[in-house]
């Protein structure tokens, strides 16, 4: 990151402006993805007028970074009206999409539109194993002629690859892809659970084996000897009084199709609807907001005294998911655990648990096989 | 450089005032700019139409300095932003370009 970047970042903090908001236009897909964490029926999206003016709301409380994505954003028929009102608020925007829908016409009016990115969803180099996950035969063909069109009329793209157990093998030969194609290349390694709350697509996750080589592969970190070295400790107690969880609610937040704000697209916990309640009244009065906002580092029962603390990436919504924004994620702890080969307190607490329960760990065991089967 | 050159805002920058000061991201590499008191007015006068040497009066009025300082400071600034793609350099007035809007 720039230092301007760094101190544009601190000085939103310090003011409390959302410098950045990922709006969702839509819910409704194209694509049927296994891994997907959307419900794709509509209900009750917001209107053309009532998105234009959401933008406007935005623009003036200050955010500079939209990520307009979805659901998949084409399925918007007045998706280039919202876009050219973005852009003409002067917004830096990036699109997600699945660039199915992207023919000539539409990648000359997003590069006209000074789009600052598009990011498309890529899971495999081998158009049987993508169009098998989005589950739309001749999806992948489609997905890279979009992409190759928005390059050919100069637009910035990158491939987002999430993997899980039916394309773990393949990022290589995406990232290769990508490099052919002049395109930036990027991988999760997290299914997330439906916004509802439902974990059972979660089996879809690569397994912990995997996990390690994806985390200890030096192609896909700028250090990987630092990013695996042992966790140095927690965070000092006074950094910990301080110390924010992350930008979720503080200069970030996320607007679903129906106006809910929340804290960020990966942390459902509703917060005012614009239907109701001016954007702005939203992002300083709401009492979930203020919630977000009044936890540190110090407050993370579990976390603040892990070994993990000064290097963990744990996800506050991934946390909420789990029950308790205040808690561990324990993604987040398998993902330290796959770097640096130390369990966090939190892994070690559920382990000791199950050791002290021979017959719960069997029967979860069993559980975890009937799933599976 | 020419007192009836004209400059204009380019079309695919994004920028935000962030707490008083303007904040402009290159469209064509993403490199982000904070804008000082005189680029900045440069930036909201930039409308393609308005001469260098109106926009330098403004400025003069407004810093007051006199007009040859004003004129040179413009140019420079003028020029510096127009090769990071931000502004558009002009002997003639550039019609607007989408999208374009002068204070964010």
């Amino acid at each position: 990151m720039s230092s301007l970047m760094a101190e544009m970042g601190a000085k939103a903090m310090r003011l409390g402006i959302p410098l950045g908001a990922q709006v969702d236009l839509t819910y409704r897909c194209n694509e049927r993805c296994v891994h997907c964490y959307l419900d794709h029926d509509d209900h009750g999206e917001l209107t053309t007028a009532e998105v234009l003016d959401l933008l406007d709301q935005l623009a003036d409380a200050g955010v500079f970074f939209l990520t307009l994505s979805g659901g998949e954003i084409f399925m918007r028929k007045d998706f280039f009206e919202i876009l050219a009102h973005a852009r003409q608020l002067l917004f830096a925007v990036k699109l997600k999409t699945n660039a199915v829908m992207i023919r000539r016409r539409q990648a000359q009016r997003i590069a006209e539109l000074g789009v600052e990115s598009v990011q498309i969803s890529v899971y495999s180099h081998l158009p049987e194993v993508h169009d098998e996950i989005t589950k739309v035969p001749g999806s992948f063909e489609r997905t890279i002629e979009g992409a190759r069109l928005l390059k050919s009329f100069g637009v910035k793209v990158g491939f987002a690859t999430v993997l899980m157990k039916r394309n773990a093998s393949d990022y290589a030969q995406v990232r290769a892809l990508a490099k052919s194609m002049g395109i930036q290349f990027n991988v999760d390694p997290t299914i997330t659970p439906m916004m509802d709350g439902d974990r059972t697509i979660l089996d879809l996750n690569i397994d912990a084996a995997m996990l390690e080589r994806v985390m200890h592969d030096p192609s896909l970190v700028d250090d990987a000897g630092e990013f695996c070295a042992p966790p140095s400790g927690p965070m000092d107690s006074e950094a910990a009084l301080e110390t924010l969880p992350c930008s979720a609610g503080h200069t970030a937040c996320y607007i679903s199709p129906y106006g809910e704000v929340y804290p960020c697209v990966q942390f459902p916990l509703a917060s005012g609807n614009i239907r109701k309640i001016r954007f702005l009244d939203i992002w300083k009065n709401s009492p979930q907001l203020a919630q977000v906002r009044a936890i540190r580092i110090s407050d993370l029962q579990g976390c603040s005294s892990c070994t993990h603390g000064s290097s963990c990436s744990r996800c506050p919504g991934l946390a909420f998911l789990e029950g308790n924004m205040r808690g561990p994620s324990t993604q987040d702890c398998e993902k330290s655990y796959a770097r640096t080969g130390v369990a966090s307190e939190n892994l070690r607490r559920k382990n000791a648990a199950l050791d002290r329960m021979p017959d719960a760990k069997a029967q979860l065991a069993t559980i975890h096989w009937m799933a599976r089967n | 450089m020419s007192e009836t050159r004209y400059v204009a805002r380019a079309a695919n920058v994004a920028a935000r005032m962030i707490g008083g000061e303007m904040m402009i991201m290159s469209g064509r590499d993403s490199s982000l700019f904070s804008l000082n008191e005189t680029a900045s007015t440069l930036w909201q006068a930039a409308d393609g139409m308005t001469p260098m040497d109106q926009i330098a009066l403004a400025i003069c009025r407004e810093f007051e300095i006199d007009e040859g300082t004003a004129l040179r400071d413009l140019q420079e600034v003028a020029e510096a932003l127009a090769r990071h793609g931000i502004l558009v350099l002009s002997d003639a007035p550039v019609p607007a370009a989408e999208p374009t809007k002068a204070s964010p």
